[in-house]
């Protein structure tokens, strides 16, 4: 039988030279640069008098050191400020369009290309960051790579790479009232773990995910390295096509029907053979809440902390014990008796302008609980944030208390000055809750939009679905 | 890229699963715009009792007594025995060049994550995945026995134990042939130019919007 995985077709078509042990070199169409995991490759280059291959596959933006406020004063740390500045003159010297700090098209990098339409069905994109199988949501391959690859393929527009398996995430059924992406790539990561998915590339397919948005596609496809998976993806459907069109980057003209022909075949035939199947039923999804410090410690807004005495084995009972002592914890406690400092709603995960809608949905007319010593909204992009300011989110945000900030990551992982105080705890629509990722000390509960502003609201995580 | 051939190393266990890339080198130290010097920074915030930031002097700072690499006895460890999934999370490169600058040449552990496993033979590192029974053994020998070394023969694929006993390993062969000749990725992709260019001819003719 002739029949394809979405993966198969996405990597036969990108195949250049492949050894007898499966060893490839796969062509790059796109690579993604921000300022952390790329002076280091710069550098190489430099010093091996090499040149980026096609400079017009790359396209850069700062966003991880990136200040959230009073951003006409620029980046105070020197050390961040260094590296902003590092990013932009290797952009200048080599020629790479880059979005820069004022510059409205600024964003997380996994909120910009797609939002450029620089992200496209059927390519393979890399960036130097795990996140990047985001991206995976327009049917593309995508992955995160290290700085070796980023230089690597800078160099020669190719990859080093070898065949993953291929794993299908099967969601049937209508999800609930106030049940999200975000609650479905939890729940996955709950049932199948953070290595679950590990040598695997996840495609994404059934009823409840035909039915997201391309935001809610790429929220999913974000978190499937959560699950262990380089690579998660989504079919092409009416969906993706309707999202790409007209955006700066994308395909116009003649090209556009020729590319549009092309991604409707980027979906897996039907019989096509998957090495590993994982079905969920969307009905039975309730909003989600991590408890400890890995996503796979999650549970949903009915549940309650695990006790470490019912765990299924030996380390696995010490790693609860250990994440419930970080997180000040103690077992049984139910998840709706958990009292938040500090609510994040923002990140590559979760901050584009659906995202804005849901949270904005929940607060508006509404105040920020007086426990919560700080609520922010971090919006992924300058053009997500000029958007939501067009519906009026921004005033529902600000008037309920929360505060309004400039793009970037912030609080995802807390390099710039958005960070949590030692033993704060955060409701974070980001996507790790490992220990100290929100600063030193830092507690973090990941859930969706929605949950964070009720967290926020309550002044404790609550079951949106039921408000 | 550093040669890896042989090795006869201190082992220090690692007890923990899920140890993430944030664990290994916390992201403070990632605003370097350097690929040395991470080493005094592994493991920052287990190894050291106050918070880190770039430009410490690292030798003044507090030692968690309670970690395992501060203990006298595997002061100079080559060998890092782990658990499950190792090196999960973000992708950053920081991770293996800061295990590598401390001193680490070897990797052990039932599984690891994808990518930081694909860093680390980019760094002159070496991953051995081993059965979970076979992981915990080794766990249990360390603790037992004080200056437990294992000696790693990449060429073989051999581990052998300080009681003679040995353990055969799985590594990719081509990673294997750039480890032992320490040999940089882009100068072997390079080789295959004509490739490259024949295949972007095709691929622009395919889908010409790329490239529009
Ligand atoms: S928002 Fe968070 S996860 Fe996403 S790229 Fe930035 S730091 Fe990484």
């Amino acid at each position: 039988m002739n029949d394809k995985t979405l993966y198969d077709k996405l990597w036969d078509s990108h195949v250049v030279r492949q050894d007898a042990d499966g060893t490839a070199l796969i062509y790059i169409d796109r690579q993604l640069v921000h300022e952390v995991t790329s002076p280091q490759a710069f550098e190489g280059l430099k010093l091996a008098g090499r040149k980026p291959w096609r400079t017009a596959s790359m396209l850069a933006v700062p966003d991880h050191n990136v200040p959230t406020t009073n951003r006409a004063a620029g980046i105070a740390d020197p050390i961040s400020r260094l590296q902003v500045e590092t990013l932009d003159a290797n952009c200048a010297e080599f020629g790479i369009v880059e979005f820069k700090m004022g510059d409205i098209r600024q964003g997380v990098v996994h909120v910009m290309g797609p939002e450029q339409g620089a992200t496209l069905p059927g390519m393979t994109v890399v960036c130097g960051d795990s996140h990047t199988s985001t991206h995976g949501a327009f049917a593309a391959l995508a992955h995160g790579i290290g700085t070796s690859e980023v230089e690597h393929v800078m160099a020669t527009q190719c990859l080093v790479a070898k065949k993953s398996k291929a794993m299908l995430v099967k969601v049937e059924g209508a999800l609930g009232r106030g049940v999200t992406a975000k609650d479905i790539a939890l729940a996955v990561i709950g049932k199948i773990g953070t290595a679950g998915g590990t040598g695997y590339a996840i495609e994404f397919a059934g009823s409840a995910i035909r039915g997201l948005s391309m935001e809610g596609r790429m929220t999913l496809c974000n978190m499937a390295i959560e699950a262990g998976a380089r690579a998660g993806m989504v079919a092409v459907d009416d969906t993706t096509i309707e999202y790409v069109q007209g955006r700066p980057f994308a395909p116009q003209g003649e090209n556009w029907d020729k590319a549009v022909a092309y991604w409707k075949t980027l979906h897996s035939d039907t019989g096509a053979k998957f090495d590993a199947t994982v079905e969920l039923d969307a009905a039975q999804i309730k909003p989600q809440v991590t408890w400890g410090t890995s996503p796979e410690m999650v549970t949903d807004i009915n549940g309650r902390v695990p006790d470490p005495a019912s765990a299924p084995d030996a380390v696995k009972r010490g790693d609860w014990e250990r994440a419930l002592q970080y997180m000040g914890l103690q077992a049984n406690t139910p998840i709706s008796e958990i009292k938040v400092d500090k609510v994040f709603i923002g990140s590559c995960t979760n901050a584009r302008i659906e995202d804005m809608r849901e949270a904005a949905a929940v607060a508006k007319g509404k105040k920020v609980a007086a426990n919560v010593k700080l609520a922010m909204v971090v919006p992924g992009s300058g053009l997500v944030k000029a958007q939501a300011e067009k519906e009026g989110l921004d005033k529902i945000f600000i008037d309920a208390g929360f505060e309004w900030r400039d793009p970037g990551c912030s609080m995802c992982l807390a390099m710039n000055d958005d960070r949590l105080e030692p033993g704060e705890r955060c409701a974070s629509t980001s996507n790790r809750n490992f220990e100290g990722r929100q600063g030193q000390g830092s507690r973090t509960h990941l859930v969706s939009p929605a949950m964070a502003a009720a967290a926020a609201i309550a002044g404790h995580f609550v079951d949106v679905s039921k408000s | 890229m550093r040669k890896f051939n042989l090795l006869d190393g201190l082992v220090v266990p690692l007890d923990r699963a899920n140890v993430d890339t944030d664990a290994i080198i916390p992201k403070q130290f990632l605003k370097s715009i350097k690929r040395s010097g991470f080493g005094p920074n592994a493991f920052d915030e287990w190894r050291y009792l106050d918070h880190g930031e770039p430009g410490m002097d690292n030798s003044k700072r507090p030692l968690n007594p309670d970690f395992v690499l501060n203990q006298s006895r595997y002061q100079g460890a080559q060998v890092l025995l782990a658990r499950e999934n190792f090196g999960c999370g973000s992708s950053r490169e920081h991770a293996p060049w800061a295990l590598e600058d401390y001193g680490f040449q070897v990797i052990i552990a039932p599984s690891f994550a994808d990518i930081f496993f694909n860093n680390c033979f980019k760094n002159g590192l070496l991953p051995i995945k081993l059965d979970a029974a076979i992981v915990d053994g080794l766990f249990k020998s360390v603790a037992a026995n004080e200056g437990y070394k294992l000696k790693v023969d990449l060429e073989r694929q051999v581990i052998t134990t300080p009681d003679g006993k040995q353990i055969a390993f799985e590594v990719d062969a081509f990673r294997k042939h750039c480890l032992l000749n320490g040999l940089d990725d882009i100068g072997l992709t390079l080789q295959h130019v004509e490739d490259i260019k024949g295949f972007e001819a095709k691929h622009r003719a395919a889908q010409p919007w790329l490239y529009a």
